[in-house]
């Protein structure tokens, strides 16, 4: 019987070898789900007297995508995100982030502007609270204000529809 | 044209492997002579093809054809012609046909050294890699062709990671796979023997010196693998216990297990469950680092391609490799009956003491790395495993290995007793704790760390000196004395002064980390380091900022290091060329961070002390001569040459 | 802040220090204001994953996002929390993935204790086997046999 443990644990890592195939190990999880988001007050791009607060959003499920002019990637995304502020399917808040050389405001007026409100984050320091590790990521956020949902990288049309809309579904959108 | 010919070569060598596999399998199988005496040939041609592929990509990178995607993808027109070479295997499907030539380089090698072995063996051995060439060839051909074109050309390529264009390019990968792919001549044996039935002490003896220089050359990758990035990549680090690294280091962990277990299973035929086992498993680990690397799944910094579906091909070859070589272990291993008895402190219960260590280090690197795997495939989340834990887990198992190392090859085989042991090494035990708990004091303070590390290279080296005193007490001579012995020896002394070099370096090193302007200066170690600024310098494809620092000694200037930051033509990627002086056995590091100012006159500049750091190379570099001494020991020419004759003779009867 | 020098002239160089300032003017600033901070930090983000990188610490990566929370990690500490409280500043936000040294829990106790485990189950093999391989030795030669075999070979003279 005991020849036969060094095929049988062989077995074994196999199976979790073929399960790791389907998985990415570079995916990070965020903490926040199911948390509450970490609360912040940011002063509006092109309007340094108003500020924004997630605090604002109760009572809304809302998204906050997390973006920056340099960011290639999220001029990918910017042309879906047109579309879903022109559905109103929900609020999407585009906190801007690390836009050291303050290009957002040209931007926006240029692609034209699908968010709600668009916090400046100069500093980083709000990404660091919410876990942001890079640009594009996206967050729906519940009624109550707790994080539902994460989504790292650019949102395809399909991403939306598979990850997306369900989880907007559930939460009652 | 030429890519074309090296594709059809590919194929030529693929229906190559296939014969030499297929025939001689089933020749030894019906003791077919006729069938059996294709291995040869067969191996020997499959060779040829196979270097002849390899010229046509290495000819294509050195003409830059960037109509080959690999080599638009891995080189650049202004890559120095060196770099255009190595950059051949410096790409995923580059080191693959990499592997496949030294696979069959090593079939080769053993197709010419066999001479004196039966023929069945031969057949077997030979049939057993032709089948691991067939699974590689038909990866390279179906997945990952190197030969595939790029229409239409893009203008240029996209270079080189600036990483790679380093002379540790050069060496570390070719010595790395052949040892990685060496043990696979191992693999044959083990396989050929339980194929045959016969497990005898021969085939120990076959085997031996083909794993012992497999293991040498995977003792030098490692190292060069250390040492490359030591000086490349700027953090002052040696070895980071990455994914990567850990898949090279596991097969050399099983490697030194089945060294040792070879030598019992040779000189009194026990262990032949074990070393058998240690034989499939050494090169099973190599063919999982191919798998773990190359399959996106664990992230890595030296990961060559994260592609599950190339990654599902590696792993269902896995599965046949391993698994059948496992049923057919588990299917003779009845037959497998142990060798003569032995006592508590005999050579054999030390050495079976030291493989069981060694698997449990093995067991830990093994766990640490697949721990995250495990734990996201089971749906539990995401956790990293790093430095810490393996630092944490890996050295105190060392710790009875070390010791083992010393009193194993004192302790008689067979029987030995405790007492007698004792009393010959009380003084090297003596010696060792008191250097182990006296040194760091004169050193930089008390680190219980230290101690252990140098109470166990002071062991190492006295137990040495103990086996040479009583080997010349006996009446033999240093002339006399067998390679095998002087390999070992220099092998366990490599060992020493590697542990003694890691251990005052991990200790004792000094960093620091500061924004110097022109003519600012720090102090280390005893040494000042004055920055002079920065010129602008132009390389055949990078543009770099080149510090100079100059560093001297009570106000004597000694030497003037040029830390540069590099900026990449071609892919516009940074990279810290770190400036490295090794003063007696201590490396001075300085590196260049960023510039702190708009003018670039200001600069964070990180300077290291390393002390001692290398002995870590030139510890490796006396294990690895140790290893291909043991291996060229009189006994095993000797075999080869009484061969010929007979086989001579054979001829003209 | 480097530590005491191998050889015993950091108390020359301090001398010199103090009598010629003008020969000595320039000695370089620690990145980090707090050279004691800067080595807790740097000891402290070796230990922590750079989440930009593919597989690199938090202390070697040149990411703009490593230096940034670098810079989090001197700022948390100057504020006066210890070690402890950075890495659970840090795991609330990016996860136990940030941490290189696994932290202790249900979840990786197999993990640490798995070493330890292996190796008890290794010395139990080697103290079994020995078992086995002693009795081998010391079984008795059966005199009669013994005797047999005599007897053959004065047959077979």
């Amino acid at each position: 019987m005991k020849r036969w443990i060094p095929l049988i644990l062989f077995l074994v890592l196999v199976g979790f070898f073929a399960k790791g195939l389907f998985l990415n190990p570079r995916e990070v999880p965020s903490p926040f789900i199911g948390k509450a988001a970490p609360d912040f007050t940011l002063p509006v791009v092109g309007d340094p007297n108003t500020t924004f607060s997630p605090a604002e959003m109760k009572g809304k499920v809302w998204v906050m995508n997390v973006w920056a002019p340099w960011c290639v990637s999220c001029r990918q995304e910017h042309g879906l995100l047109m579309a879903l502020a022109q559905s109103q399917t929900a609020p999407i808040v585009g906190l801007n982030w690390k836009d050291k050389d303050r290009e957002a405001e040209m931007l926006l007026a240029r692609e034209g502007n699908p968010y709600f409100a668009v916090p400046e984050d100069l500093s980083g320091k709000v990404g660091i609270d919410w876990g942001v590790t890079g640009t594009p990521e996206t967050y729906v956020i519940d009624q109550a204000g707790i994080v539902r949902m994460k989504h790292v990288g650019p949102i395809s049309p399909e991403i939306w529809k598979e990850k997306f809309e369900p989880k907007l579904k559930e939460l009652g959108v | 044209m030429i890519p074309e010919l090296g594709h059809f070569a590919l194929i030529v060598a693929l229906l190559l492997a296939i014969t030499q596999a297929v025939l001689p399998l089933i020749g030894a199988q019906r003791g077919n002579l006729t069938l059996m005496s294709v291995a040869r040939p067969a191996a020997q041609g499959q060779f040829v093809f196979t270097v002849i592929a390899f010229i046509c990509l290495a000819y294509s990178f050195l003409v830059n054809d960037f109509t080959v995607e690999n080599v638009a993808s891995n080189s650049f027109s202004q890559l120095p012609e060196l770099y255009r070479f190595t950059a051949t295997w410096g790409s995923h499907e580059g080191s693959l046909l990499l592997w496949v030539v030294i696979l069959a380089f090593w079939t080769t090698a053993v197709s010419v050294f066999s001479r004196h072995l039966p023929d069945d063996m031969v057949a077997r051995v030979l049939g057993v890699m032709g089948l691991i060439s067939i699974g590689f060839l038909v990866f390279l051909l179906t997945t990952s062709n190197p030969f595939d074109r790029l229409l239409p050309a893009p203008m240029d390529g996209r270079d080189m990671n600036p990483l790679l264009q380093d002379w540790g390019m050069i060496i570390h990968p070719p010595m790395l796979y052949m040892g990685y792919v060496g043990f696979a001549v191992a693999f044959a044996f083990a396989i050929a023997a339980l194929l045959s039935g016969r497990l005898d002490a021969a085939w120990a003896r076959w085997s031996r010196p083909w794993t012992t220089v497999a293991w040498a050359f995977l003792t030098l990758g490692i190292a060069l693998g250390s040492w490359w990035a030591y000086r490349e990549l700027g953090w002052g680090g040696w070895w980071f216990w990455d994914p990567t690294e850990n898949a090279s280091f596991m097969p050399w962990i099983a490697g030194t297990a089945l060294i040792h277990s070879l030598a019992v299973t040779e000189k009194r035929g026990a262990f032949k469950a074990w070393t058998v086992l240690l034989a499939l498993t050494a090169f099973s680990l190599s063919l999982l680092g191919t798998f773990l690397v190359r399959s996106g799944v664990l992230s890595s910094v030296h990961a060559f391609a994260t592609d599950p579906a190339r990654g599902a091909f590696i792993l269902a070859f896995l599965v046949l490799v391993i698994g059948g070589s496992l049923v057919l272990y588990a299917w003779r291993a009845p037959k497998m009956l142990s060798g003569g008895g032995f006592t508590w402190f005999s050579r054999e219960a030390l050495l079976l003491g030291n493989n069981v260590v060694l698997l449990a280090a093995l067991g830990a690197v093994l766990l640490g790395t697949l721990y995250p795997l495990l734990i996201d495939a089971l749906g539990m989340g995401k956790i990293s495993v790093g430095p810490p834990y393996f630092n944490a887990v890996f050295v105190p198992l060392m710790a009875p290995a070390l010791f083992l190392m010393g009193i194993g090859p004192l302790a008689r085989w067979k029987e030995a007793s405790l007492p007698d042991m004792v009393s010959r090494l009380k003084w090297a035990l003596a010696i060792s704790v008191a250097t182990g708990l006296l040194l760091p004091l004169t050193l930089d303070g008390f680190k219980p760390w230290a101690v252990f590390g140098f109470a166990m290279s002071m062991w190492i080296f006295l137990t040495v000196l103990v086996g040479f005193r009583e080997r010349l007490k006996n009446g033999a001579r240093l002339s006399t004395l067998t390679r095998s012995f002087w390999g070992m020896q220099l092998a366990h002394l490599g060992m020493a002064v590697g542990v003694a070099g890691i251990t005052v370096v991990a200790n004792y090193e000094v960093e620091r980390d500061v924004r110097m302007d022109i003519g600012d200066h720090t102090e280390l170690a005893g040494y000042t380091f004055t920055f002079r600024g920065t010129t602008e310098h132009v390389g055949p494809n990078y543009r770099a900022a080149r510090g100079t620092v100059e560093v001297s000694k009570n106000g004597k200037k000694l030497y003037v290091l040029h830390p540069e930051k590099r900026i990449y033509n071609a892919s516009g990627m940074p990279m810290t060329e770190a400036s490295v002086r090794p003063v007696l056995f201590d490396d001075i590091y300085v590196a260049l961070g960023e510039p702190l100012d708009e003018e670039a006159k200001t600069w964070a500049v990180r300077v290291f002390h390393k002390p001692f750091i290398n002995w870590l190379w030139i510890g490796s570099l006396l294990m690895v001569v140790g290893g291909f001494l043991a291996a060229s020991d009189r006994r095993y020419r000797i075999a080869v040459k009484a061969a010929a004759p007979t086989a001579a003779a054979a001829q003209g009867a | 802040m480097s530590r005491k020098p191998w050889m015993p002239v950091s108390w020359l160089f301090s001398l010199a220090l103090v009598l010629a300032p003008a020969v000595w003017a320039g000695e370089a600033e620690s990145i980090g204001a707090d050279p004691v901070i800067e080595q807790r930090m740097i000891k402290l983000s070796e230990e922590l994953r750079c989440l930009v990188c593919q597989n690199e610490s938090l202390a070697g990566s040149h990411a703009e996002l490593a230096e940034d929370l670098r810079e989090e990690i001197r700022v948390q500490m100057k504020a006066g929390k210890n070690d402890k409280e950075v890495i659970d500043y840090l795991t609330t936000r990016y996860g136990d993935f940030v941490l290189y040294r696994p932290p202790f829990k249900p979840l990786t106790l197999l993990l640490w204790f798995g070493p330890a485990l292996f190796l008890l189950l290794g010395a139990g093999i080697w103290y079994f086997t020995l078992k086995k391989r002693r009795n081998l030795i010391e079984t008795p030669v059966d005199e009669k046999k013994l005797a047999a075999a005599a007897q053959l070979l004065e047959d077979n003279k």
